[in-house]
């Protein structure tokens, strides 16, 4: 098999013959199969693997865990999976100052249970099993604890990166505190490997709390949802979470509280005090199952909303009206005190749906925030776009992708406005 | 454009209060808080709104005249150091604090207003903004925005990168963007106001900036722990941050630095040869539990003397004297340099050893100021201009100190930035492809090479491009740069 100038034997000049092969139907990125996939195993690989793809005009997605492909819109071409499965090795752990270097491919659940040896961990909690660390940077994946932790933008200090034509650039360093040169560590969180491919990547780390303990109160109304969130949000209890749930199977707000044996109880006891007066509360131990975040059901639509936070019931009612005014079946979970609201959204065709994404989409362009297809079907990310920017950067999006990316080899047509 | 032409257009735009262009007034501007390096700008201009900014700017592009924003001049990296024919635009007159959001935890102001107004703007609503550098009664946002700028509290609270979420900042060619959410998160698209923050204004010049704000804690404490020497003081700093706690502060001086203090602001500090200063924010019992503990970490490494503030009043006193201390140095010497290193926290001991005995070597003494929590140094090298060749051979020094850091696994600058005065040793930390690599950033925003131009880059790389507004860039006519 050959694609353009390139063939199979190429690829394994590059990396070895036994990792790289010919693309399986389930290499396909939203229905775009591509020809080869290989798997580099050093810095250098990768370089090489960039260079001969951007030379002969090949289009290259970069691949971690593969659970988040279904993220952006369809590419516009697919030749060759870069994958970082083979670069999954942990460069420097330095415990005694919380600092971490990595590989990209790296796990993210094995490198947490390595780091809780020494009562250590990255404080993000994406919510897909099996995510590496360079796709979780690359896609700027985040959970519940994002509230006090911030998201991966808040805790990468320092990036390797292979731009298209081989070149390879690091930024930032391995100490927390540092500003000598441009931070292009945030610039690639998010980029969805269109500006290069991360290869390693360093990062703070944090203790892990000792104790923990989660407050849910059972909502009565959209109100109470955001006026519960907003009790939390300006108490002095610093919560590390604020989760709501809010669908058929319940209306819940739950707080997280994380602190030492003699911290916790006050904690919990003020969160349990301030979330009363908004339904019926309960106090669990440790990291409460209500937290963990909800699935995709089989052909669920996931849209993610974002907002300022204080609009919280705005966002529940509008969803659920326009839902309800479609036929569609929605149930929605989110970071109540983060602005971020993702609805579930089943029952419906395309034409619905892509209405519901539109009027959305209407509404947060007039009051501040965004509307993002996370799981879609191809269909529906072709009629909508996975990401309905409105800004007027991009413009500079393009500029940037144009400086990094000259050749368009990486991800094209997967990002906002068809980068 | 001839000067005059230049002075009315800029007066058409401003009104003639809004520009200065006489010699001696413009003289007042010719350096920021680094002293070392001084250019007079050829004109100044004091703009009043994001309107007229995007008018200055958009006459800069169209005359292929470099400009370089500032805010209130405390940088100390010479950042908001003037270009040579170029204009300086201060923006101390935007200072309105535009939009206060209490349910949504977000402050909106201009550039040119004061870091401390923010927390003065909301703390009767429970709320503060946390970034504190040390000049933060002066400081503007909008600089501390271009810098990056730490302060004390920062290893809990993180820099400012972690506190601004949406700026309109007006780009090199005069167009106006809107970058960061704002009060809303994840926006989608590259996070190209992560790229900003701390670009030491060599991207554009934010007219609007966003910041989060913080529910001030329920509890605050806060201790001084004298130690016999540095290297028992830094063993309680890695007790108490391998304890799990996360302090909001911990600062260690030297005995130097101590004896400096002392003169200026009298905080009546232990006599010791090194104090740590550490504070503890947050829920009553959990601040009250861990503070026990740090109490009996430091005693267990040695301390001598530990001093618990019982009120506001003393709390402000230990402040003080470490607020206080670049200032102070002018009790114990005529000049002085201050330097910025990081290194992993671990490395301390060894890096104080190394900056001893090249104080020892070049015969100059360096007290040391350290944000001890995240690793980041402050040797303050001491000299007398007077004596002939001495500031030549402190700054020699505070280059070896730096590279000292470097060897160690640590960082050029943790807060003061790149600016003019470390960009020389950029390539002893980056390679020429991450030197590149970065420069391509700046060529996506800046393919002109016109917002403070010659900052941050040892090699200023030119960009290529389709035709512009003009052809060949003076850098390039002098030989100075090379296409990239």
């Amino acid at each position: 098999m050959q694609t353009a100038n390139v063939s199979l034997e190429d690829l394994q000049g590059i990396v070895g013959e036994e990792h790289a092969r010919e693309a399986a139907p389930e290499d396909a990125v939203d229905g775009a199969t591509p020809s080869f996939v290989a798997e580099p195993g050093s810095v250098e690989e990768i370089a090489g693997l960039l260079k001969l793809a951007s030379g002969a005009g090949l289009a290259v997605a970069p691949r971690g865990g593969g659970t988040k492909m279904h993220l952006g819109n369809p590419p516009r071409n697919l030749d060759l999976i870069v994958s970082t499965a083979r670069m999954n090795g942990v460069l420097e752990h330095a415990a005694p100052d919380q600092v971490l270097r990595v590989q990209a491919g790296i796990g993210l659940e094995g490198l947490q249970e390595r780091l809780s040896a020494s009562n250590q961990m990255l404080a993000i909690d994406p919510p897909e099993r099996g995510a590496t660390v360079g796709g979780v940077v690359a896609t700027n994946a985040s959970g519940p604890l994002r509230l006090r932790y911030g998201t991966i933008r808040d805790l990468i200090i320092g990036i390797t990166v292979v731009l298209p034509d081989g070149t390879v650039a690091k930024a930032g360093g391995k100490v927390v505190k540092n500003v000598a040169g441009y931070d292009l560590g945030k610039l690639f969180t998010g980029s969805l490997g269109t500006l290069g491919i991360i290869a390693e990547a360093n990062f703070r780390l944090h203790p892990i709390p000792e104790v923990a303990k989660t407050v849910v109160v059972e909502l009565e109304s959209q109100q109470g949802a955001a006026e519960a969130a907003q009790a939390i949000m300006h108490s002095q209890i610093v919560p590390s979470a604020v989760e709501l749930r809010w669908g058929p199977s319940g209306k819940r707000l739950a707080v997280l509280v994380e602190s030492i044996p003699g911290g916790i109880g006050a904690k919990a006891e003020t969160a349990a005090f301030l979330l009363k007066p908004f339904g019926e509360v309960h106090t669990e131990d440790g990291r409460a199952e209500i937290l963990r975040l909800p699935e995709a059901g089989e052909n669920e639509t996931i849209v993610k909303i974002t907002a300022p936070p204080a609009e919280l019931a705005g966002v529940l009612e509008s969803v659920s009206r326009a839902a309800e005014r479609r036929g569609l079946e929605v149930r929605m979970w989110g970071h109540a005190a983060s602005g971020v609201t993702f609805a579930g959204l089943s029952g419906g065709g395309v034409e619905a749906l892509a209405d519901f994404v539109g009027e959305m989409r209407e509404i947060r362009a007039r009051r501040g925030g965004s509307v993002t297809l996370q799981r879609a079907s191809v269909e529906l990310k072709r009629r909508a776009g996975a990401w309905g920017y409105g800004g007027d950067a991009l413009g500079l999006m393009r500029r940037v992708k144009e400086k990094f990316d000259p050749s368009g080899t990486m991800n094209p047509g997967r990002f906002v406005g068809g980068i | 454009m001839e000067r005059t032409q230049l002075i009315s257009t800029m007066e058409s735009i401003l009104g003639p209060e809004g520009v200065i262009h006489e010699r001696e007034q413009l003289r007042t501007y010719e350096c920021d808080g680094l002293m070392n390096y001084r250019v007079i700008p050829d004109l100044v201009v004091l703009p009043e709104s994001a309107g007229q900014v995007q008018q200055i700017v958009r006459v800069c592009y169209e005359e292929g005249i470099p400009f370089v924003a500032r805010g209130s001049g405390t940088g100390l990296s010479g950042g908001a150091l003037p270009v040579e024919s170029g204009i300086l635009i201060v923006l101390a007159r935007m200072r309105r604090i535009l939009d206060v959001d209490i349910p949504n935890q977000r402050v909106t102001v201009e550039p040119g207003v004061v870091n401390l107004w923010v927390t003065q703007e909301v703390a009767s609503e429970g709320y503060f903004y946390a970034p504190d550098p040390s000049s933060q009664l002066v400081s503007s946002i909008g600089g501390n925005f271009a810098e990056n700028s730490g302060g004390v509290h920062c290893l809990k609270y993180g820099f400012t990168t972690n506190h601004v979420t949406g700026a309109e900042v007006v780009l090199p060619d005069g167009s106006v963007a809107h970058i960061g959410g704002g009060k809303a998160p994840d926006e989608p698209g590259y996070d190209l106001l992560g790229a900003f923050v701390g670009s030491e204004g060599t991207l554009g010049i934010a007219t609007k900036i966003t910041l989060r704000i913080v529910r001030t804690p329920e509890s605050v404490r806060t201790l001084i722990a004298a130690f016999e020497d540095t290297e028992k003081a830094g063993g309680a700093v890695s007790g108490i941050i391998g304890s799990g706690c996360v302090p909001a502060g911990i600062e260690m001086m030297d005995s130097l630095t101590l004896e400096a203090v002392e003169e200026a602001v009298h905080p009546h500090y232990p006599e010791c040869g090194a104090l740590l200063l550490v504070e503890l924010d947050g829920p009553e019992a959990e601040v009250e539990n861990q503070f026990e503990q740090v109490i009996k970490i430091c005693e267990e490494n040695g301390s001598s003397e530990i001093r618990v503030a019982k009120d506001d009043a003393e709390r402000a006193l230990f402040w003080k004297g470490r607020k206080a201390a670049f200032g102070a140095m002018g009790r114990i010497a005529n000049d002085y340099y201050v330097q910025d290193g990081v290194i992993p926290r671990t490395e301390l001991p060894a890096v104080l050893k190394k900056i001893s005995d090249l104080s020892a070597e070049y015969g100059l003494r360096v007290a040391n100021v350290f944000h001890a929590g995240d690793g980041n140094l402050h040797p303050l090298v001491l000299y007398d201009n007077n004596n002939e060749g001495e500031a030549e051979r402190a700054e020699e020094l505070a280059g070896e100190i730096i590279r000292a850091c470097l060897e160690h696994g640590g960082s050029l600058t943790g807060e003061h930035g790149i600016g003019e005065d470390k960009k020389k040793y950029m390539p002893d930390m980056f390679t020429a492809d991450d030197l590149n690599v970065m420069q391509l950033l700046r060529c996506a925003f800046d393919p002109h090479h016109l917002c403070n131009p010659g900052k941050v880059f040892p090699t200023p790389r030119l960009c290529a491009e389709r035709p512009g507004p003009f052809r060949v860039h003076p850098l390039q006519e002098a030989g100075l740069a090379e296409m990239f």
